[in-house]
């Protein structure tokens, strides 16, 4: 599902220039779950925005789904975004005025469907992570395990090949954050490739490898047995 | 643009930030509000201002003789040139259209006019009944020789308002009998004038009884006539330049007088006091101009402000858009759509409120100098529009800044 060879990212502040990716190799098969694990500033948030298409690398190539990722512009990237991936991030980013259905409903919205099957489509996914009966509540009304529910349901909703998540627990207290663990170990059960950027050892033991980054390097990349998160819920 | 996802989209953004809707939209109404408030009222002055000095502002024409300098076709130099009563028509006849009020006068300039015991000298003018208008002479009492009186050759007079306080001491000259030369006129009115005193030491009386009182015959001493208003001070200027020229040739013509002889007819036109109305006029639509063009640039700084805070109030959704596979131009289209369309709803807001005041408001304004304020629609209109366009532009460049926006910096946790 994804390759990655010889891949290198260097930021210039100034005339210093900080050296974060020193040549990563890596490969992620259809279906796994994979935890990306380091201390800050071992590069483990830069090489998930290269594989969100957030950022470029400088160096190195990079297949998705077979498809090469380079030279893109803002439109093509958007796309790709869209059709490949869906992002879990730490503080949940969802639009604060939208309602959770809205929220989910947000990228097919920018895949072009119409609104009656927007609306299905997010409802389904919003049943699916438990929160039909909130599909009309705000944000601000659900609290954080909820909220991170509906921003893993909006994930869902375009059906992309990867999920990838960024610290999808750095902002909930332990039970909350096996119960989200429970949903991604549930969905990654159905079939759904997902990486883990976390630094939490507790919450990669639930994945299936972990890949360990310092300074720029992967030091270690192996698959471990899963804890499955129900046992602690 | 008709795209309908894109308005459910707006309006649900709209519906929930009703309060920067709302201050946006203030900022624009306000803006459109008082610009049509301050064009009402400066049309309004315009009016007023026009048609308080529109009868100094005429544009009057003289016309005089005197004797020639130079010979032409056999004639010899010293000859006096004497108008008559036909060059005084035929030249009503030629310019009819273009001329508003005319007169011809019988000047002596110097003749003693009694009454019982007092007497005086004065300028005493055969007039025709236009004069009034011409000089501007404000009847104070009784009424100004009218056109039966000219037919009718009827001695009547109309003193200045020295005259009659010199002749009659305050008591009402009206219907009294003055005597010039030892034939009596009967005062039928009293005039002011605003040139003061000299111009109050006159009797008018109609001017054939003049020129058949004091043996003129069909003699006329001086034309006036004054040219119609234009709109702007150089069609004015034009036109009575090519009815100074014409009725000069005209008259030269008639008369046998060299094309080069500048003594014998003097054609004069007075635009100095046109001149000063029309620069008036001119300099208060100056103004309004330049304020209306302040407020509108103040209007679209004000779009172009609250755009630039939305895009930063945005910025991490417009971020986490761009993440869930947003392109740059539906950021670009979300923005700049929203905020025309709140300038224009906001914009026809402040027009409809600004139209409606002038409406109402307008005619219960007493004062000499703001008359009818109003807006052309169509005026106020196109500044609403003018204004939606200039936001738009004034908010490209935040809503392109906006698709600029970095997903990662944006997501960015603090």
């Amino acid at each position: 599902m994804i390759q990655i060879k010889d891949l290198h990212k260097s930021y210039h502040m100034g005339s210093n220039s900080l050296h974060v990716l020193k040549g990563i190799n890596f490969e992620v098969k259809e279906g796994e779950l994979v935890s990306i694990m380091g201390s800050s500033g071992s590069g483990k948030s830069t090489l998930l925005n290269i594989l969100g298409m957030l950022d470029e690398a400088d160096e190195g190539s990079y297949t998705l789904d077979n498809v090469p990722i380079k030279n893109l512009n803002e439109k093509i990237a958007a796309n790709y975004r869209n059709k490949f991936l869906g992002f879990i991030f730490q503080s949940f980013n969802l639009i604060n005025y939208k309602s959770a259905l809205d929220n989910v409903a947000l990228p097919l919205y920018y895949q072009g469907s119409p609104r009656k099957e927007r609306v299905e489509r997010a409802m389904h996914y919003l049943d699916k992570v438990g929160l039909a009966p909130w599909s009309h509540h705000l944000p601000t009304e659900l609290s954080g395990g909820q909220k991170q529910r509906v921003a893993i349901a909006r994930a869902l909703a375009s059906d992309p090949k990867v999920l990838l998540a960024d610290e999808p627990t750095g902002a909930l207290d332990t039970k909350t954050s096996y119960e989200v663990m429970e949903l991604i170990q549930g969905i990654n059960d159905e079939g759904k490739t997902i990486l883990v950027v976390t630094h939490e050892h507790d919450i990669a033991q639930m994945t299936k490898r972990i890949v360990n980054l310092k300074d720029g390097l992967i030091i270690d990349d192996s698959m471990v047995e899963q804890v499955r998160a129900s046992q602690y819920v | 643009m008709f795209d309908v996802e894109r308005w459910q989209e707006i309006f649900e953004t709209l519906s929930k930030n009703k309060l920067r809707t709302f201050l946006t939209g203030l900022s624009v109404a306000s803006g459109i509000f008082i610009l049509v408030i301050l064009l009402g009222f400066s049309s309004g002055i315009q009016n007023g201002v026009t048609s308080q000095f529109e009868k100094d502002a005429t544009n009057s024409i003289a016309v005089w003789t005197g004797v020639t300098t130079k010979g032409y076709k056999g004639l010899n130099p010293g000859r006096r040139i004497q108008l008559k009563n036909q060059d005084f028509d035929n030249i009503v006849t030629k310019y009819d259209d273009n001329l508003e009020y005319k007169s011809a006068f019988y000047t002596i300039w110097g003749g003693l006019v009694n009454y019982k015991n007092e007497s005086g000298n004065y300028r005493i003018q055969g007039v025709m009944p236009d004069n009034q208008f011409i000089e501007n002479a404000d009847i104070h009492q009784g009424r100004f020789i009218n056109h039966s009186d000219v037919i009718g050759n009827k001695k009547v007079a109309v003193i200045g308002n020295k005259v009659s306080l010199d002749l009659f001491k305050g008591d009402d000259p009206i219907g009294k009998d003055i005597s010039l030369y030892g034939i009596n006129f009967k005062v039928v009115g009293v005039f002011f004038d605003p040139g003061g005193e000299r111009d109050e030491s006159k009797v008018m009386m109609p001017i054939t009884t003049a020129q058949k009182a004091f043996n003129g015959g069909n003699d006329i001493r001086s034309m006036m006539y004054t040219v119609k208003m234009s709109d702007n001070f150089n069609e004015a200027v034009k036109l009575s330049e090519q009815v100074t020229l014409g009725i000069e040739n005209d008259i030269k013509e008639t008369h046998i007088i060299a094309p080069d002889d500048t003594s014998a007819i003097r054609v004069n036109n007075t635009l100095e006091e046109a001149r000063k109305i029309y620069s008036l006029v001119d300099t208060i639509k100056a103004v309004f101009w330049f304020v209306g063009i302040g407020t509108i640039i103040a209007g679209v700084v004000g779009v172009g402000n609250i755009m630039l805070i939305i895009v930063k109030e945005r910025t991490k959704e417009i971020g986490i858009r761009k993440a869930l596979g947003a392109v740059p131009m539906s950021i670009v289209g979300m923005i700049l759509q929203e905020s025309v369309f709140v300038t224009m709803f906001s914009g026809l807001f402040g027009l409809v409120a600004g139209l409606a005041l002038l409406e109402f408001v307008g005619p219960l304004i007493e004062s000499d100098f703001i008359k009818y304020p109003q807006v052309d629609f169509n005026t106020a209109l196109t500044t609403v529009f003018i204004l939606v366009f200039a936001g738009a532009i004034a908010g490209f460049i935040p809503a392109y800044r906006a698709a600029k926006i970095k997903p990662i910096v944006a997501l960015r946790d603090e």
